[in-house]
């Protein structure tokens, strides 16, 4: 496997620039005799099919939503960084690019998010232009907010729907390419494998999710930009349709696949309430600026907490644990995501956790409350004080809020090189779905900023620059009567027959549940050699059960959304499996990577940088066979790598 | 608890429908109302029963997939919830419940609860957008909003064009969501060059894929789960209006 990350020469803060203009250009007039498939129309594939349809190019966009708005962007909240220095604090690009690889506890490629810091100012710009409706202050200019593992204000927002207000902002863009017909646009339809020509990706086949219709579609190059693959656990913050399909798929057919196991828990979701739950809801980080959070120091008393014998309230201040600010006494409850969720995980498994489930843990805004006064608090969280109350039945304001981590992002994804092009030539990788920027752990408000980074500033000259190097001359040849399709869909068509007529007892849901648990107990927050093996166990069990004692009522020429699940589930249990021996084959703690066995007296990540500073990229060799590792090595020339300490 | 539920069932967009009857029980109040369906589902399938196709995905009250008319309401009794975040404890023991899907002509029924809302996405192709060419923006604080502006424009933005206000419209209106999306946009500096164009482009396609007239009934804003205030409409006339008269006199 070839893991050239094909970095230009030159400087840092070079780079980009040069290779922009070594880059090939395609002429105009040649642009329209490429076609180009993107998968996904969140921010990622939004924004690379406009700008690609934009550049004169013939684009085919695929979403399994009913339109390309609902994108599982949609639902972000807190906000996007950039590098603007609007608030004078001293922000730079330097300082994001350092706070990003430092974030990512030293598991990314620094010429990558160089770059990403180096465009996120333009993404802003973007945006702005489009429409999209930041908060501003009152003389009219951008307002900022900070956000958890930085100490510069320099994240953008609007209100707490910015996911949403930046991919209309790409869709609107989307739309003016599908009105002016350069965009044909694909709804409803679950891209289920993809096809290669003498090893370059040139369509894809899908099932049309309304009539079941399997079909083929041919392009010169393809660009994967389908999202995270959260739902591994069942239960995460994620949209119910995000799924690892498209990736895995890709995958199976050749491409890397880098560092599954790096998962991000986010620490502020509310707390499971049943059996019955087949979602988590992500309460804003930003809570965590003026909430406390606790738990009884003593067990006894939570118990008291958790029976409803005792109110919450009434506890004195010396029987309170609030263990962020004891642990972390400089960034107290703003702690990174990954140390936080931990440290919640640890109390609980004290059996000091709240919830009625022992699950949960505090988030206080009673002293908030009584040095701003009420009102100052509901102008900074009304909305998503409201939503809590929705969905919990309980006021905030009155009784402290409950909050547990979830699920929330993965920074694995298929392996890119600096071009976002995977180890299949032709073969794109953008947003949550490649693994590029954030090494072990994602900073807060960089996913957004790495999205559109890749959709709108990278891919368009990218993807021109492999076309141009393909050379006209072989434009179209990607014949969708070929043996290479015709084949690929009959196993895509096999594969669902499949499916069906196992005719077992338990639906798709029972199976995903079940994965859920597995891979969250395993291979969740915590990890050590033995639940790995054991997982790995786990799930070729299931991996049995499930061939065996699936059910999947109806038939495959209709909406069927069981299919559907059933189809994602196998998926997931496969890739499970590879994100668990990922997990066993990292010896060190990083990040969303906690082995048990690799931490300090004290209970934090212990890295070993002599021997675990690379990407670890899995190749797949066959059903039944073990997958192999590669590794690209992680250099570090621009920053000193360092303990990262937020103590 | 225990619950009587009345669905609506239509095996595709060409075959007819009917209600059928259903019972779930140990439904917990802090159900959501999609989980409460999820838990029906499983129980059909045990019986090899077809499961009821409903549209959903974030489960958050964003993506606006979500889309069933509750007891004749659209996203059902709670002010400003959409389905997905209504939660069971609002409902009895006992409850007979109503579940249809939206119902209009421009939004065909495709399967049991799920309906086409693609007319929706042709309203926003015909002119729901600014034209800004990636990498041609100007930096951003180079355009300053006053915030009030920026603050309406946003309270506009917030549509999540889940199509409540049309289904229900007893003329089936799309008024208010154009006027949302109008308003966002044509409110902004950055917005005003196009101004009178995507006024008309907009309500033409409208018309074209089959919604209705507004005769300013007001169901709409008042089951918009994100509470998208009636003056859009007004702004979007206000907007059609002069555009339609600068056309009689310039073009
Ligand atoms: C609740 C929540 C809050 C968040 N808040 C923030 C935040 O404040 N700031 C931040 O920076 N990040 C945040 N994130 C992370 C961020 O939202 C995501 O990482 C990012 O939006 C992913 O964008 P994407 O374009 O890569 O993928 P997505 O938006 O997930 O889009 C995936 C697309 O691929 C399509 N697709 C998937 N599979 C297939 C298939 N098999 N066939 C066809 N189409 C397919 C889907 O239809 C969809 O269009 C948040 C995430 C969550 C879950
Ligand atoms: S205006 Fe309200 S009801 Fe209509 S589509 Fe938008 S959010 Fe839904
Ligand atoms: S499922 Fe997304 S808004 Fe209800």
């Amino acid at each position: 496997m070839n893991l050239d990350p094909k970095i230009p020469e030159g400087p840092l803060s070079q780079k980009w620039s040069n290779h922009k203009f070594n880059m090939r250009l395609v002429n105009p007039a040649n642009r329209r005799k490429y076609n180009i498939i993107v998968v996904g129309s969140g921010l990622a594939g939004s924004s690379a099919a406009a700008s690609l349809a934009e550049q004169g190019y013939n684009v085919s966009c695929f979403c399994y939503q009913d339109s390309p708005r609902r994108a599982h962007s949609i639902a972000a909240q807190g906000g996007i960084n950039a590098a603007k220095n609007y608030q004078n604090d001293g922000d730079s690009i330097q300082r994001l690019f350092y706070d990003t690889i430092k974030g990512g506890d030293y598991r990314s490629r620094e010429a990558n998010v160089y770059r990403l810091a180096e465009v996120s100012s333009n993404i802003i710009d973007q945006c702005v232009a489009q429409g999209v409706p930041f908060a501003r202050e009152y003389g009219g200019l951008l307002a900022n907010r900070s956000f958890g593992g930085a100490q510069v204000s320099r994240t953008f927002y609007a209100r707490g729907q910015t996911g949403q207000q930046l991919l209309l902002g790409a869709y609107s863009s989307l739309n003016r390419q599908i009105g002016a017909g350069k965009v044909k646009m694909y709804t409803r339809h679950e891209m289920l494998d993809l096809v290669l020509i003498h090893g370059h990706a040139k369509g894809i086949i899908v099932r049309n999710l309304i009539t079941g219709k399997i079909s083929r579609h041919a392009a010169d190059c393809v660009v994967l930009a389908s999202g995270g693959y959260g739902n591994v656990f069942y239960l995460s913050t994620n949209a119910q349709g995000c799924n690892v399909t498209a990736t895995f798929r890709a995958f199976k057919r050749g491409a890397g696949f880098a560092n599954p196991c790096f998962t991000q828990i986010h620490p502020t979701c509310i707390p499971v309430h049943g059996e019955d739950q087949a979602k988590l809801t992500l309460m804003s980080e930003s809570l965590r600026n003026d909430g406390r959070v606790w738990v009884p120091k003593s067990k006894a008393v939570a118990e008291k907490i958790r029976s409803g014998i005792l109110d919450p309230n009434s506890l004195a201040e010396c029987d309170r644990d609030y263990y962020l600010e004891r642990k972390y006494p400089s960034f107290g409850n703003l702690a990174p995501r990954d140390i936080s969720s931990r440290s919640a995980n640890e109390v609980c498994l004290e059996g000091r956790g709240v919830a009625s489930t022992g699950l949960g843990v505090y988030l206080d805004f009673r002293d908030a409350i009584s040095r701003d006064g009420e009102q100052v608090i509901r102008e900074r969280y009304g909305n998503l004080f409201e939503m809590y109350n929705r969905i919990t039945g309980e006021d905030p304001y009155c009784k402290p809020m409950m909050i547990f981590p979830a699920v929330h992002y993965t920074m694995g994804g298929l392996w890119v090189d600096y071009n976002l092009q995977s180890t299949i030539p032709g073969l794109f990788v953008a947003g949550e779905a490649n693994f590029s920027d954030h090494g072990a752990n994602r900073l807060g408000a960089s996913a957004l900023m790495q999205g559109l980074a890749d959709g709108y500033f990278v891919i368009p000259y990218t993807v021109g620059n492999y076309l141009g190097e393909l050379g006209i001359s072989q434009a179209g040849f990607n014949d969708i009567k070929s043996e290479a399709f015709s084949s690929t869909e009959s196993e895509v068509i096999k594969r669902l027959e499949d499916l069906i007529s196992i005719k077992g007892t338990r639906s798709p849901r029972s199976f995903h549940k079940e994965l859920g648990k597995i891979i969250w107990d395993h291979c969740g927050m915590e990890r050590s050699r033995k639940s790995l093996e054991e997982a790995i166990q786990k799930l070729d069990k299931l991996k049995i059960d499930f061939e065996k004692d699936l059910r999947v009522v109806g038939h495959s020429k209709t909406l069927n959304a069981e299919l559907e699940r059933a189809g994602r589930v196998s998926d997931f249990i496969g890739f499970g499996q590879l994100m668990c021996r990922d997990a066993l084959m990292r010896e060190e703690s990083c990040g969303g990577h906690f082995r048990k066995e690799y931490q300090t007296n004290e209970g934090e990540a212990l890295r070993d940088d002599s021997k675990y500073a690379f990407v670890g990229v899995w190749e797949f060799l066959g059903d039944g066979e073990e997958p192999k590792m590669h590794k690209e090595p992680l250099c570090f020339e621009n920053v000193q790598l360092g303990t990262r300490s937020y103590k | 608890m225990r619950l009587n539920l009345k669905i609506w069932r239509q095996e595709s967009g060409q075959a007819s429908g009917r209600f059928v009857d259903y019972m779930v029980e140990n439904i917990s109040h802090d159900s959501s109302f999609l989980e409460m369906l999820d838990t029906l589902n499983e129980e059909l399938i045990k019986k090899n029963d077809l499961p009821v196709s409903f549209d959903h995905d974030c489960r958050e009250g964003i993506c606006g997939m979500c889309s069933l008319v509750i007891n004749g309401e659209p996203h059902g009794p709670e002010k400003a919830t959409t389905t997905c975040q209504l939660h069971m404890r609002h409902f009895r023991d006992g409850d007979t419940i109503t579940i249809e899907p939206w119902r209009a002509n421009a939004f065909p029924v495709v399967k049991d609860l799920v309906t086409d809302r693609s007319a929706f996405d042709s309203i926003m192709q015909a002119g729901g957008f600014i034209t800004a060419r990636t990498g041609s923006a100007v930096d951003a604080n180079e355009i300053p909003i006053a915030k009030g502006i920026a603050d309406k424009a946003m309270d506009a933005a917030a549509c999540i064009g889940c199509g409540a206000c049309v289904a229900a419209c007893p003329n089936a209106s799309a008024m208010l969501f154009t006027g949302a999306k109008v308003s966002h946009l044509n409110r902004l500096p950055q917005g005003k060059p196009e101004k009178e164009r995507r006024s008309i482009l907009m309500v033409s396609a409208m018309d074209k894929a089959g919604f209705g007239g507004c005769t300013n009934i007001g169901a709409c804003e008042s089951v918009c789960p994100k509470s998208i205030n009636l003056d859009v409409i007004s702004h979007l006339n206000r907007d059609y209006q002069g555009a339609s008269m600068k056309r009689i006199f310039h073009f």
